[in-house]
């Protein structure tokens, strides 16, 4: 079974703040969440669908409170920074069986003006696998390091080719008025900049920011009323990963396993997709998923993002916003890569705009691809 | 033996064994009876087939790093003052390609290199508990 055109995104909304010192995370959201309905032209009262993701407990009780909605489904998926992806699946899913008609996500964080350390303040919390890594000190960019130094010694990879990665993003990012880092950088610069945690320097790294985002999604006989055209999820897939008792090729990501299944479910090739939008936690992250994906060959990576294939004027334009390595990284970015592949595909990207953007893949890869990891590919598609 | 000011592990009823024989300077992993797989972190249902056929085996030690990272920025407690050091996947010896996260120690960083030999050694949090890293040995 697949979509075919059941469920569209109707709405969408990035919070334009980086840095919100005076408001909450709850604020952020309910902001985004307005501006995300009145982009699809309803109101709060249509809601009767709500997924969210980053807030802790009792998510969607907390934040439909906040909000003052009694949906018919909720949803909190919890799967790291790609959450909301599979949020757009299961949104799309309720939508196709009835369950609900308008479906909301939303996402905010305030994480740079409260000085969380994302990806090097140690890891809190004691989940049963945790007390088999948190005593050696394993940080979030350290368990990426993992998978880029292998990458490196298996095929080749040099900190030159990740860098490119950085370099073309931050390009994409001076066309974004929003974007936090707008000043364009070189692969020296890249490779100049201090060390985290080897391979990766600072610049491979995702930013800290503050944000927000939302997303409203309807079906398809309600999409045709709503003030802006419909973007269409033609395929979904999702997973987790993880070590598998200890067995793992860390070399393999969950997005071996959703890239088919979405592309099939879209009836799409990859040599159709016109953009892709993908989890840029780290530079590795991009050009692993890359191969994951498909292509190119696992361990072809570093060629393939050579040469300027993932810039906007390139083969393959990516991350067209600047991404989560210069735009925005609030701790869970998963959000934005619909957002902006919907504005991609309804053409309102003005000098970042992909000429004639028909077909979109968004991947999220969220937690850490060391240990364990969630995958969600979307298929984007307008009329 | 000096302050362990790093994360204790939470020892659990699943873990409690693995844990014992580190406190004895001992590494140990599950094998299931049924699968003839070995496999990390310990638990008491086999993750292959789900059997509770499961037994201990001491291994040797001796491992290869399967791959590392130099860490450089740690805002942890007990982690700060020790910048740099190396987190690793090591390939533990005799258990069909387990890997297990770890330290390696009582090395220069710098040395570290994927394929390198190396060494059960353990660091003693307290009277109960003593954690598993790796050090280099000769080939």
């Amino acid at each position: 079974m697949h979509f075919s055109r059941q469920a569209a995104i109707v709405g969408v909304h990035e919070h334009e703040t980086r840095w919100a010192p005076d408001k909450t995370d709850f604020q952020l959201a309910a902001e985004s969440a307005r501006a995300a309905l009145a982009d699809a032209g309803l109101t709060l009262k249509d809601v009767d669908g709500y997924f969210v993701a980053g807030v802790s407990g009792m998510a969607p009780a907390l934040m439909c409170e906040h909000l003052n909605i009694r949906p018919k489904v909720v949803d909190s998926t919890s799967i790291g920074g790609t959450s909301f992806l599979a949020h757009a699946a299961h949104a799309a899913s309720a939508i196709a069986t009835g369950r609900c008609e308008v479906a909301l996500i939303t996402y905010g964080s305030t994480a740079a003006s409260r000085g969380v350390a994302v990806g090097t303040g140690g890891r809190a919390g004691y989940e049963i696998p945790e007390q088999y890594e948190l005593p050696y000190g394993l940080t979030t960019v350290a368990a990426y390091a993992l998978c880029a130094q292998r990458h490196m010694h298996e095929f080749g990879t040099t900190s030159e080719q990740l860098a490119e990665i950085a370099v073309t993003f931050r390009r994409h990012a001076s066309l974004n008025p929003h974007a936090k880092y707008r000043e364009p950088i070189t692969v020296e610069d890249v490779l100049a900049s201090r060390m985290i945690s080897s391979p990766l320097h600072l610049l491979d790294c995702c930013i800290i920011s503050d944000g927000a985002g939302a997303v409203v999604m309807t079906s398809a006989a309600r999409a045709r009323d709503c003030a802006k055209p419909p973007v269409w999820l033609l395929g979904a897939g999702e997973t987790v990963f993880h070590p598998e008792a200890g067995k793992r090729d860390f070399m393999r990501m969950a997005a071996s396993q959703t890239g088919p299944i979405a592309l099939g479910q879209a009836g799409v090739r990859l040599e159709d997709i016109d953009l892709c939008m993908i989890y840029d936690s780290f530079t590795i992250t991009v050009l692993m998923t890359l191969e994951n994906l498909g292509f190119c060959k696992i361990g072809e990576g570093g060629a393939f993002v050579s040469g300027g294939r993932l810039a906007l004027d390139g083969e393959l334009p990516t991350n067209t916003d600047g991404g989560g390595l210069s735009s925005n990284h609030p701790g869970m970015r998963g959000i934005f890569l619909i957002i902006e592949a919907t504005r991609q595909l309804r053409g309102e990207c003005g000098p970042r705009q992909v000429p004639n953007c028909r077909l979109a893949l968004a991947h999220g890869t969220g937690g850490t691809l060391g240990t364990r990891h969630g995958g969600v590919t979307l298929i984007l598609g307008r009329d | 033996m000096s302050e362990w000011r790093k994360p204790v592990p939470r020892v659990d009823a699943e873990s409690k064994p693995f844990w014992e024989a580190c406190r004895r300077h001992e590494l140990y992993l599950q094998r299931c009876r049924a699968c003839q797989e070995f496999y990390y972190y310990p638990r008491n249902t086999c993750p292959y087939c789900l059997g509770s056929d499961v037994e201990w085996v001491r291994l040797s030690g001796r491992g290869t790093v399967y791959t590392f990272t130099v860490t450089y920025q740690h805002g942890g407690e007990g982690f700060r003052d020790e910048v740099p050091f190396v987190i690793a996947y090591v390939e533990l010896e005799g258990t069909g390609g387990v890997k297990m996260l770890t330290n390696v120690v009582e090395c220069d960083p710098a040395q570290v290199r994927i394929g390198m030999p190396v060494e059960v050694t353990f660091r003693d949090v307290n009277d109960e508990l003593a954690i598993p890293v790796f050090r280099p040995r000769g080939e």
